[in-house]
């Protein structure tokens, strides 16, 4: 029982920052790999091509 | 927690992303250099003089390959927070997280981020044909999160049914298509293009595979700072 517990109080602790790990990744790689601005697109260019994003 | 999962990314990203420009500059770039010759009209394609396949290309740029640095570490970095928040998720869910079960992850992390876009849309030079960017930035981001989806079934699926769904999410985006262009209008030779796409993915393999390592390391060692800091 005091594991379940400690497990469950785990779960809450540990899925939030989970999730917002998550989304701060996904919004570095929009911003990095994705968003057209020009100044954006040509500082990362060579690497968006490089990792594959679509970049024109 | 949260400074475990903040810190043991940016560690990861940070050293995977450094390696992984590197491979790229000393890879990658150089057929990208190759092609911009051919995307800007310097060297013509089955024009009327031949065209020596060993042109000169410019040297290291400070400005262009520092950007190319800082934004493959930053890039690394986004794919290492996505990695440690699915790590840490699995490891409640009884899965070890170490340096050595991150090269599976990093591999698992590889197919979905670049071979599973790749399938269909390969890395593309400069110059080359394409459908709308907005159009393929879609197809790109729903190949990638069903490829991941697709990744963990296969890792933590317990059945058949899990796996049979995991087989249909990768399959899927490929078989319903991206966008592509109508005509082919690209200028540069083929045998760049394809050298190119090789590149770019062999490389991405080698990197996603340190980010693996790297992010289960840090995990570990991160987890293990906080219990030392939790009973002090």
């Amino acid at each position: 029982m005091t594991t379940l517990t400690k497990t469950r109080a785990l779960s809450r602790s540990r899925f939030a920052p989970a999730l917002f790990a998550a989304i701060l990744g996904v919004a570095v790689i929009s911003l990095t790999g994705h968003v057209q601005a020009a100044a954006l697109h040509d500082a990362a260019h060579d690497v968006r091509h490089a990792t594959g994003f679509p970049c024109h | 927690m949260t400074s475990r999962f903040l810190i043991s990314a940016l560690f990861a990203g940070a050293c995977a992303g450094v390696i992984a420009a590197l491979l790229q500059y000393v890879f990658v770039q150089p057929v990208l250099l190759h092609a911009e010759l051919y995307e800007g009209g310097e060297l013509v394609h089955f024009g009327a003089e031949p065209v020596s396949a060993h042109p000169e290309l410019p040297g290291f740029d400070a400005v262009r390959d520092g950007l190319s640095i800082v934004f493959t570490m930053l890039i690394y970095t986004g794919y290492a927070l996505m990695m440690v928040a699915a790590m840490g998720l699995a490891e409640e869910r009884g899965a070890q997280i170490n340096a050595r079960t991150g090269i599976v992850w990093g591999v698992a992390g590889f197919v979905a981020f670049h071979l599973a876009p790749g399938f269909t849309l390969a890395p593309e030079v400069p110059g080359v044909a394409a459908a709308d960017v907005g159009a393929r930035q879609i197809w790109w981001f729903a190949t990638v999160g069903t490829a991941a989806v697709a990744m963990w079934l296969v890792a933590f699926g317990q059945n058949w049914m899990a796996w049979g769904i995991a087989a249909i999410l990768l399959a899927a985006p490929h078989v319903i298509g991206a966008p592509e262009p109508d005509t082919f209008t690209g200028p540069v030779p083929t045998e760049i293009a394809a050298l190119y796409a090789a590149r770019a993915l062999g490389v991405g393999l080698a990197a996603w595979v340190l980010l693996g390592m790297f992010a289960g390391y840090f995990w570990q060692r991160e987890g293990v700072h906080e219990a030392a800091a939790a009973k002090a």
